[in-house]
């Protein structure tokens, strides 16, 4: 069913239509909409679930894993401070390996204090053994909620996902979105049924134990193979996707990338804004691409670099800063591959992005001076 | 009263010899029965009994982090009620840091939202995970490696946090104090807890050999001096309704507790008459 | 190996590990002396003392607790 909502109400319809049965939240701009719009379906039985009014992030998360723990379907949402103030568990979660879900608006870390959009939350917790999905629109966000849930519960994979979704950006503003039947989502997403670790009296487990030197190596390394292996599932997860919804998608987009001179590379709702600025450059004869990062955990490492590697340069977009080094997407691509890369930070603290903006990185990459040097765009300070 | 056989915590724990804590959730456990799952916060108990591979635990146990044991029992008991698992008991263990510093925010929410939980502080008056640091609940003139008499100090400075009084202004159903060297007294009220829905608080005083500083034998022995010095006092408190559940017939002398333990030895008449003056008032209010 | 997350499937597994081992000194249970009050029962931190006041010395660690709390004095505890 067709209709014109917001990311925020998009994600919540998603999470509705998966079914947790435990939902504990915590407000913060601006993300609190999704946890109201989830409030509303539980008032009204549209959605069955135990939802938690709880006194804080942390404890949003403490007992989410509680639950997941249990052997339940959760969900919770945050953004920034929040997400930040989950840090310690987030660790824990990824590391008991609890399939949970949770959405990510995307937003400037304090201090100074901002409300606005940037991805520095989520991108700061990028060690912490959760997946990570952004959102270019209210479509993905929806459908990377619904994905999510299955790639986290493959048996194969077990780990956390965050969906990430721009503030204001995308939380805030309507766009049409299909909504799928509950009928179909059954299809494609069945019931969570743990065998790893659950609270059942009848066959009592301890989760949560303490690990010498001996023991926590391997269970960190365990980790590690199921996040690179769940490359694999998310694209088989994208294919059963496909055949159920009929919407494609990979760990990343390729976007007008085949004959691409000079290939963008960014991450989130920015990418509509450079797919604009690419078309109109494509008529004018220009060979410009963009490849949008879909999955930023896994890294999607064969993916970039297969889509890169004939560019003869490409410009890697930060809306986050690690500071000292520069952008984290950027850094990490120059790392995992060989190619001729240019970094530039924009858009942080909600600092608007526009056109002109893309052209002048466009501009600055196809002419580098050193490709070493951190290039920030629409900071008041001219060089 | 009928002790239930049956033991839910297994031995071949790294706990202390004569640790009290073991004790109170073998006790504990004992009214409880099969049907229940219990949430640690880190602390003793939890790094005791669940040396990975091993688990001392019989029952379905969860532990996450040190200040959130409110919320990840408040996760759990949502999750077994939408599982339909209504008769399942979730209680929760956490020392004295756990609750009354780190935990109090977790398990403030908890209490306020009517989880049908019970919590169960074991209170032995310091961090001892972590080697007996000051904790809120250490007592006036304890002596910790944080708050260590010194030539300046005559260690810990600040009364008890009254954390079971914090939890009755929550207005929560079920609130008692416990100790660990009156079983029957602890277990009637662990019964009482499970009965209540909502949410149970029981704080239960456990002597620490290690941390207090007296031999592993004493340690039934030193919960019992406490009580009858007036040191710790045994109530409930039923839906507001506040009732001493042991009265001493013979005040002892407070001085007869704090001799018995190295953490109280460096302190001078001055500070012992303190004490017994705070506790005479304490008691004299609640006619002790 | 470590299982998924670490979680421990088998539970009550710290039964392998024999504590007995700690021990100096070793409590002794006069069965005629005792008066069946059950103190020892409820008070080992072990749990090693059944309903039969038969001590397991696997277990027990020799803490003293049940020979203090005895009231007819029915356990001594000896030098191993």
């Amino acid at each position: 069913m067709l209709k014109v909502i917001s990311a925020n109400k998009a994600l919540a319809e998603a999470v509705k239509l998966a079914k947790p049965k435990v939902v504990p939240v915590y407000p913060i701009t601006p993300q609190t909409t999704i946890s109201e719009y989830l409030a509303s379906f539980v008032a009204d039985g549209e959605l069955k679930a135990e939802y938690i009014m709880v006194e804080s992030e942390h404890s949003a998360i403490s007992a989410a894993l509680g639950a997941s723990g249990t052997g339940v379907r959760v969900f919770t949402a945050t953004s920034s401070q929040g997400l930040a103030l989950m840090h310690e568990i987030l660790f824990a979660a990824a590391g008991l390996r609890a399939p949970i879900v949770m959405g990510n608006a995307n937003r400037a870390l304090s201090a100074p204090l901002s409300i606005w959009n940037d991805q520095q939350d989520s991108i700061s917790q990028r060690d912490s053994g959760w997946m990570q999905f952004f959102a270019e629109n209210a479509q993905e966000a929806l459908d990377f909620i619904l994905q999510a849930y299955r790639i986290s519960e493959d048996q194969d994979v077990l780990l956390p996902s965050m969906v990430c979704v721009d503030g204001f950006i995308l939380t805030h503003t309507v766009e049409p979105v299909d909504i799928p039947s509950q009928e179909d989502v059954d299809k494609f997403l069945p019931p969570y049924q743990p065998t790893h670790s659950y609270l059942d009296p009848e066959h009592p487990m301890s989760i949560g134990t303490f690990t010498d030197p001996d023991y926590y190596m391997d269970a960190r390394y365990d980790m590690e193979v199921a996040m690179e292996g769940a490359v694999d599932v998310i694209k088989k997860v994208n294919k059963e996707f496909e055949e159920v919804f009929g919407r494609k998608y990979d760990l990343v987009e390729k976007y007008k990338c085949e004959d691409a001179e000079i290939i963008l590379v960014a991450m989130g709702s920015i990418c509509g804004t450079i797919k604009a600025v690419v078309d109109d450059l494509r008529d004018k004869g220009e060979k410009i691409g963009l490849l949008k990062v879909i999955a930023f955990r896994p890294f999607p490492r064969e993916d970039i670099y297969n889509a890169v590697k004939n560019a003869e340069r490409i410009a890697v977009l930060d809306k986050n800063i690690s500071m000292g080094i520069g952008g984290v997407l950027f850094n990490e691509i120059k790392a995992k591959m060989d190619v001729d890369a240019s970094g530039f930070i924009l858009g942080l603290g909600g600092r608007d992005v526009s056109p002109e903006d893309i052209l002048k990185i466009i501009e600055k990459t196809r002419n580098p001076t050193d490709t070493h040097k951190i290039n920030w765009i629409g900071i008041k300070e001219e060089e | 009263m009928e002790i239930p056989e049956e033991e839910f915590l297994a031995p071949g724990h790294r706990g202390c010899a004569g640790c009290g804590a073991t004790i109170g959730v073998r006790l504990a456990l004992k009214m409880l029965g099969k049907n229940t799952v219990a949430v640690s916060a880190t602390g003793c108990l939890e790094v005791i009994t669940t040396p990975y591979p091993e688990t001392s635990w019989k029952i379905p146990w969860i532990h996450v982090a040190f200040e959130n044991a409110g919320a990840v029992a408040s996760g759990v008991e949502r999750a077994l009620k939408s599982q339909g698992k209504d008769d399942v008991t979730v209680v929760t263990f956490a020392g004295d840091g756990g609750t009354a510093d780190i935990g109090l925010q977790s398990l403030s929410g908890a209490m306020e939202r009517g989880h049908n939980l019970i919590y169960i502080c074991y209170d032995n008056e310091a961090y001892m995970n972590t080697g007996v640091q000051r904790s809120g609940a250490t007592p006036y003139g304890a002596s910790t490696t944080t708050s260590p008499h010194g030539k300046e100090s005559f260690g810990e400075d600040k009364p008890k946090k009254n954390i079971p009084m914090i939890m009755a202004a929550h207005g929560v159903p079920y609130v008692a104090t416990a100790s660990i060297s009156y079983p029957e007294d602890f277990m009637k009220k662990v019964k009482k807890a499970k009965e209540v829905e909502g949410p149970a608080y029981i704080h239960l005083h456990q002597p620490c050999t290690t941390g207090w500083g007296f031999d592993p034998s004493q340690t039934i022995e030193l919960g019992r001096l406490a009580v009858e010095t007036g040191s710790w006092i045994l109530y409930e408190i039923e839906d507001g309704e506040f009732n001493i559940t042991y009265r001493p017939m013979q005040r002892k002398p407070v001085n007869t507790y704090l001799e018995s333990q190295k953490r109280f030895k460096h302190l001078k008449d001055e500070e012992k008459q303190k004490i017994q003056e705070y506790v005479d008032q304490v008691c004299a209010e609640l006619k002790i | 190996m470590t299982s998924i997350g670490a979680t421990v499937k088998e539970p009550g597994s710290s039964k392998y590990n024999k504590t007995g081992s700690w021990r100096t000194f070793k409590p002794i249970l006069d069965k005629e002396k005792c008066i069946k009050c059950e103190n020892c029962i409820l008070f080992c931190p072990e749990g090693c003392i059944n309903k039969e006041y038969d001590i397991d010395y696997d277990y027990c660690k020799g803490c003293g607790i049940c020979a203090e709390e005895c009231p007819v004095k029915a356990i001594k505890m000896e030098r191993e």
